[in-house]
């Protein structure tokens, strides 16, 4: 399940807004380590996991950086581009740019690409590729001219493929695009015209593109929102001819269709990419995460302030401009199981959750070393949420006398400075104890419900069920929905039978007082339009399945792609409002076992069935896929055949039993004497 | 030891009747089974699982259910609509009351044991109160439109099952609500019968589901189904430490090639039987505290008494079928061989005679004399006695009539060794003397039961001699009675567990008796006491694998030249005790079926002990001594008798 966790800012500078603000962000040779070129002067080495700045570069006033600035994997120097031909090479230890080694080459360069395993490449306005090595050797050679007059390079993007890089540029001309691509096992350049379709109105605002072994598939994001899909050969049969190539449709309008700006998409896996923009027209710009085997939206992020049009992915990093600021929101994806479909499989949203442990810890607790590493990240951690340190720490103690006696207010003070210290590595120990010292005050007095205190103290990342019996059925009894929420995407050691309590209760609150609380709206977010939660909006953007080729879809498929207008009077349409919608998916994120869950679903009332239902289609319908898909094919194949050879086992063993029942009658004829004879018999 | 030669016997047609119901007694341990031809056998499973009572069939009297209420009473159903009561003392039906609802088709006590209900053919269910001597008719519950033709076993008529063509066979009503069905669909259901809801269901057989019986403490029940198999459902926690349970199939037996069409739940073990009929204990391993041989399955296919009597005189073998008798004349051989040699004939096996008896009622017991001249037989309400004349090869049968009025019914029939005196245990505790003269008898002599005591005589025995009459019941004591002077002896003081043969050895006078535990007795009757012998043996023990066997003795003879040797055998093997050798010890071998071969005769001597035992003739229903070189076995072969049951419905091993 793909995830996206929480996002920081890297740089506190404010950089120029829109697309000449930031330049580029690319990987250098150390990892955590990105260079950061602002549009104009400046280039910055950020370690991102500190979120601070290793190295400042910048050329000199009048010049201007005009290619972002890569890091040679082979030597470890960082290389930059201005004024189109000039480049600069450096490391680390060198202050100024304007000393550093220069090289003015004679044709103006596009791109310098740097990835592991290859020298630099460079590509050049006019198509022309060189190394870097050969380049240097003789800067002043002459670069031959392979696009037309008119074309430019859009965008552009290289591969290793066995070892060897393969590099594609895109290049527009008259709205024309055309791809090429640059093998160097081979030294083949082949070019390929892209056919738009029958979408031919639409116009390619973004490129992206992963490779397979034979194929890349570039993706592209077009104004009429969708993403379609093109297979290029990387060994074209006839390198000679121009060839043509069709795109597909890979995913429907996942961003508001008259988007102008701000629109960005790039490939994070196998099955997913990462679509900056906004979702509705009227909506905020997004960062969402879309599953393109099942065309699921599977998670996304406001970015309320605005971006850029521009995503970098690198590792486990998405960067993007939000407002003036670049920032960093790390991407987590786990393996897509049944498991994790189903809600069994528990994945951590937030960072920092996986280090620590959420059970008890004997290990730690009897003193051996919770590593330092762990306590650097809590302190990581402090720092995010800006909280002083420097506040004195109040006894443990303390805390509890305030908790026996004092007001709310004064509880949610004490526990404020208790948060700030230094985390001991018998902590979660000590939050479970001030819960339930907290319960336990809320028990003898009714009135009594430290709220705040309580979800600060979910919050931290460390509590689980086994930790604070007692919590959830507290927040339970004072349909606390909100609370609730925090503790199903928090907790793992939920049991099955509070599990369905919850359900319950989210079910059966009303309309009414759902719209009062405030609920995390995060796994639903881009489904809520803030000013009209219409049903069929939400059934558009949950449905966004399609099917390229409508005749051959089952009934199944037909239903998820029913226009929006049906959808209301459709039984199977989501029949829930937003906020119950975030809160039934905390449900079907937590983790529960099948088995424990069905004797309690059993009292689930009536009138809540047809959610149910629901919900249970969506399960299956991507389970439908999941059968459907190429990739089962062959799980399927083996299966059968397995199941086969069981079969011809079976049947053999039959004949062999057969045989065996006619070898002992044979055998009890030869032993059935008559049924009267004299023996002899002589005792020992 | 000595050479034998035996006549081995393979003629004895005969087949036990297939099981139709099981009840199980916790209160003394005991299984009431009922058979199709109407006989009801009572097992002590304290006693090593003897079969210690029985009461004969009827024709007419088939029984469909059976039920064991306050405490050791034991009442039937059948076909025939009444409601039996039998007399576990004096081995006879106490009462048959009609229940006026046609056949009965099942039966069932309430929890307090006091009432007692039957379901008919007509669909009506009637409550019968049970008083201390008799059952009285209560009320009648609604009739139902189809017959009641499912089991009840609590008093609530249960309608939740209705599926067309599916015939429910058995149902369970558990204390805290549920219901479990089984059905000829195969399927095992749980209900709740507060909603009638289907809670589970379990489809374990392709064939009907004929059975079900749920333990005392409801966490485990058995079932058992049309293709052979039991499975055993259990009660068990969801988790180690919840305390949610469900019902989960836990293990599947199959001992039965054909339909199981009883199962009962003892405490310790699950005890099925069925139309193959073998009664099947299956103890629960995890029930079992001591793992010893009481933890093995046993298998019980034949009677634990004696069908067969012999005339040596003559070479003459009665055989006893459920309605008619059959004697056979030994054929004989002039060869001889050496051992395991089969001897070639000179003349075969006759079969001389075929009677049938008159009416419905099973044979009891039968006897022929040692000299060949007469047999008796009685059934529950007559006793018969025919005299054999024998010209060259013709035989000619004629019933001695008149008998007299108390000569109704006999639990046991014996001659005297020549033949002159016929003894006869009746069910009313007495045994009568009677000489038997050419044609005609006389009633010499009836011992009155001990005051106080009805309990039936079931096993006896004479001294060759004729002086001495050793009798036995079920649990007391074994009486001797002098025959001179017409008056008790003594009675051989009681022991735990029942008698299964008794014999008189000639000469000594000594009577040996074997019983259920396997434990074997010597008993001087001139002196009133035990044995030398008989106490070096029980102060040394037998071999535990002698204890170890599940097959009660059910034949004593001996050697009228070696009085030393006591002959005795139970269904798979037979043994001649040599009280002149040592008695083994547990680390002997018991059992030693090679010849010595280049061995010294030192070494034989040495590792030679008591018990000769040979499984060569098994399952060997009857073996005796003929003279003092021949035996007689008659064998029973399992085979025969599956070869004369219906097919049983084919299964195949590995599904396809």
């Amino acid at each position: 399940m793909a995830a996206l966790e929480e996002e920081f800012t890297l740089s506190t500078v404010p950089l120029g807004a829109g697309p000449n603000g930031l330049l580029g962000v690319e990987q250098s040779d150390k990892t955590d380590q990105f260079l950061v070129t602002h549009g104009g002067r400046t280039v910055i080495l950020y370690k991102v996991s500190d979120q601070k700045p290793l190295g400042s570069w910048s050329v000199k006033q009048g010049q201007i950086i005009t290619c972002p600035a890569v890091c040679n994997f082979q030597t470890g120097e960082f290389i930059v581009v201005h004024d189109n031909k000039v480049l600069r090479i450096w490391n680390t230890e060198d202050v100024n740019l304007d000393k550093v080694f220069k090289a003015t080459l004679s044709a103006e360069i596009y791109r310098i690409h740097s990835i592991q395993g290859t020298e630099p490449l460079v590509l050049f306005k006019e198509g022309a590729v060189r190394g870097l090595e050969a380049l240097l050797a003789e800067p002043q050679q002459k670069i031959e001219t392979v696009l037309s007059d008119d074309e430019v390079i859009k965008w552009t993007k290289v591969f290793m493929v066995f070892r060897h890089p393969v590099l594609i540029f895109i290049t527009e001309k008259h709205g024309n695009h055309f791809a090429y691509i640059q093998t160097f096992s081979s030294r083949t350049l082949s070019k390929y015209t892209l056919f738009h379709g029958q979408e031919e109105k639409s116009v390619i605002q973004n490129f992206t593109a992963s490779v397979d072994r034979k194929f890349i598939s570039l993706m592209s994001l077009s104004s009429d929102g969708c993403v379609y899909e093109t297979s290029i050969p990387i060994h074209p049969r006839d390198p000679d001819e121009n060839q043509r190539v069709v795109r597909s449709l890979l995913l429907k309008t996942v961003v508001a269709g008259n988007a102008r700006s701000g629109v960005a998409l790039t490939v994070l896996d196998q099955d997913h990419v990462a679509v900056l923009g906004p979702p509705l027209p009227a909506s905020k710009e997004c960062l969402s995460i879309w599953n393109t085997k099942f065309q699921t939206l599977q998670t996304s992020r406001e970015l309320p302030q605005g971006t850029s049009g521009q995503l970098w992915y690198f590792g486990e990093n998405l960067f993007m401009l939000h407002g003036k600021f670049l920032t960093v929101i790390p991407y987590k994806c786990e393996v897509s199981s049944l498991a994790g479909a189903l809600g069994k499989l528990k994945h951590s949203q937030d960072p920092g959750t996986h280090t620590v442990p959420h059970f008890v810890n004997w290990e730690t607790s009897r003193g051996y070393g919770f590593g330092s590493q762990n306590s650097e990240q809590s302190k990581r951690i402090l720092r995010r949420r800006k909280i002083e340190v420097n506040v004195p720490p109040p006894a443990f103690e303390q805390l509890l006398s305030t908790i026996k006696k004092d007001s709310e207010k004064d509880i949610e003070v004490e526990l404020c400075k208790f948060l700030a210290v230094k985390r001991t590595p018998d902590f979660h120990t000590i939050v479970g104890d001030i819960v339930l010292e907290l319960l336990g005050r809320h028990t003898t007095e009714p009135s009594f419900y430290p709220r705040n205190s309580l979800m600060q103290l979910i919050q931290t990342h460390v509590l689980s069920y086994s930790l604070c019996p007692g919590l959830m059925e507290a927040a339970l009894e004072k349909t606390d929905v909100q609370m609730l929420q925090l503790c199903l995407q928090q907790f793992p050691d939920i049991p099955e039978s509070i599990t369905c309590a919850c359900l319950k209760l989210f079910l059966s609150i009303s309309d009414d007082s759902l719209q009062e609380t405030e609920i995390n709206m995060e796994s639903v977010s881009d489904c809520s339009d803030p000013v009209q939660e219409k049903m069929d909006e939400q059934t558009e953007i949950l449905q966004n399945g399609f099917n390229a080729d409508e005749q051959n879809c089952d009934s199944c498929d037909r239903k998820l792609n029913q226009k929006p207008q049906d959808a209301a009077e459709e039984t199977t349409s989501c029949p829930v409002v937003p906020k119950r919608a975030a809160l039934l998916n905390a449900i079907l994120h937590s983790a529960y076992s099948e088995m424990f869950l069905l004797p309690h679903l059993k009292d689930i009332p009536a009138q809540h069935v047809t959610i149910m239902d629901w919900i249970c289609l969506l399960l299956d319908a991507n389970f439908t896929v999941v059968v459907m898909i190429p990739e089962a094919k062959r799980l399927l194949l083996s299966l059968y055949k397995f199941v086969k050879s069981q079969i011809c086992i079976c049947s053999e063993l039959n004949k062999i039993e057969v045989s065996f029942r006619e070898l002992q009658k044979l055998n009890q004829e030869k032993n059935n004497r008559e049924l009267y004879s004299i023996e002899v018999l002589e005792l020992f | 030891m000595g050479e034998f030669k035996v006549h081995r016997v393979r003629f004895f047609n005969y087949v036990p009747s297939g099981i139709r119901c099981v009840a199980y007694n916790n209160q003394s341990n005991r299984l009431a089974v009922s058979r199709t031809d109407g006989t009801v056998e009572i097992y002590n499973l304290s006693a090593n699982y003897f079969q210690e009572k029985f009461f004969p069939g009827h024709e007419s009297r088939a029984t469909e259910a059976l039920c064991w209420a306050k405490g050791q009473r034991l009442f039937s159903g059948g076909l025939n609509g009444e409601i039996i009561e039998y007399d576990l003392q004096a081995l006879n039906i106490k009462y048959a009351m009609d229940a006026f609802g046609g056949p009965i088709w099942s039966m069932a006590v309430s929890p307090c044991g006091s009432q007692l209900l039957v379901g008919c053919e007509d669909g009506s269910v009637k409550l019968f109160q049970i008083t201390p001597d008799k059952i009285q008719f209560e009320r009648n519950f609604d009739r139902q439109k189809r017959s009641a033709v499912h089991k009840m076993l609590v008093d609530r008529q249960y309608m939740g099952v209705s599926k067309r063509k599916c015939i429910i066979w058995g149902v369970a009503f558990l204390s805290d609500g549920t219901v479990i069905s089984v059905d000829s669909a195969g399927k095992v259901q749980f209900w709740d019968s507060a909603t009638g809801t289907l809670v589970k269901n379990h489809l374990i057989a392709n064939a009907d589901v004929q059975s079900i019986a749920v333990s005392d403490q409801e966490d485990s029940f058995v079932v058992g189904t049309a293709e052979g198999t039991v499975f055993h459902f259990q009660l068990v926690s969801v988790t180690s430490n919840s305390s949610e349970k469900q019902w989960v199939r836990t293990k599947p037996f199959q001992h039965h090639t054909h339909d199981v069409r009883a199962v009962a739940h003892s405490p310790t073990a699950l005890i099925s039987g069925g139309t193959d009929t073998h009664l099947v204990i299956r103890p629960l391993m995890e029930k079992v505290e001591v793992k010893n041989y009481d933890a093995a399955l046993r298998k019980i296919t034949f009677p634990h008494r004696r069908l067969i009597s012999c005339s040596k005189k003559r070479h003459l073998l009665l055989f006893q079928f459920a309605h008619h008798l059959e004697l056979w004349r030994l054929g004989s051989t002039v060869a001889t061989g050496k051992n395991g040699d089969t001897l070639p004939l000179s003349k075969d096996a006759d079969h001389l005679l075929h009677l049938k008896t008159k009416g419905p009622e099973n044979i009891i017991c039968s006897c022929i004399s040692p000299c060949g001249s007469w047999i008796a037989y009685s059934t529950t309400s007559r006793f018969f006695l025919y005299r054999l004349n024998y010209e060259h090869d013709n035989i000619s049968l004629q019933r001695v009539s008149k008998m007299p009025a108390f000569l109704r019914s006999a639990l046991q029939i014996l001659f005297s060794e020549d033949s002159t005196k016929l003894f006869v245990a009746s069910n009313q505790g007495s045994l009568h003397i009677i000489r038997l003269l050419e044609g005609s008898f006389k009633h010499l002599h009836t011992f009155q039961p001990q005051s106080g005591t009805v309990e039936s005589m079931c096993l006896l025995a004479i001294s060759p001699d004729g002086n001495w009459l050793a009798a036995s019941g079920t649990s007391a004591g074994v009486h001797v009675y002098n025959i001179k002077h017409l008056k008790l002896h003594c009675t051989v003081p009681a022991y735990n567990f029942p008698v299964t043969a008794l014999a008189i050895a000639p000469n000594t006078n000594n009577l040996v008796i074997a019983h259920s535990d396997q434990q074997v007795f010597e008993y001087s009757i001139p002196d009133k006491q035990y044995t030398e012998w008989s106490r070096t043996i029980q102060k040394q023990g037998f071999h535990y694998l002698w204890l170890q066997r599940d097959t009660p003795i059910t034949h004593i003879s001996f050697h009228p030249k070696r009085p030393m040797h006591i002959l005795l055998h139970d269904a798979y093997m037979f043994c001649i005790i040599d009280k002149s050798l040592p008695l083994p010890n547990d680390k002997t071998l018991l059992y030693n079926p090679l010849p010595p071969t280049n061995e010294s005769d030192v070494i034989r001597r040495r590792t030679a002990h008591a018990f000769k035992i040979s499984k060569i003739y098994k399952p060997l229903l009857f073996m005796d001594l003929l003279d003092e070189r021949t035996l007689v076995a008659v064998e029973r072969p399992l085979d025969d008798i599956i070869a004369q049951l219906p097919p049983p419905i084919k299964k195949k091993k590995f599904g396809t």
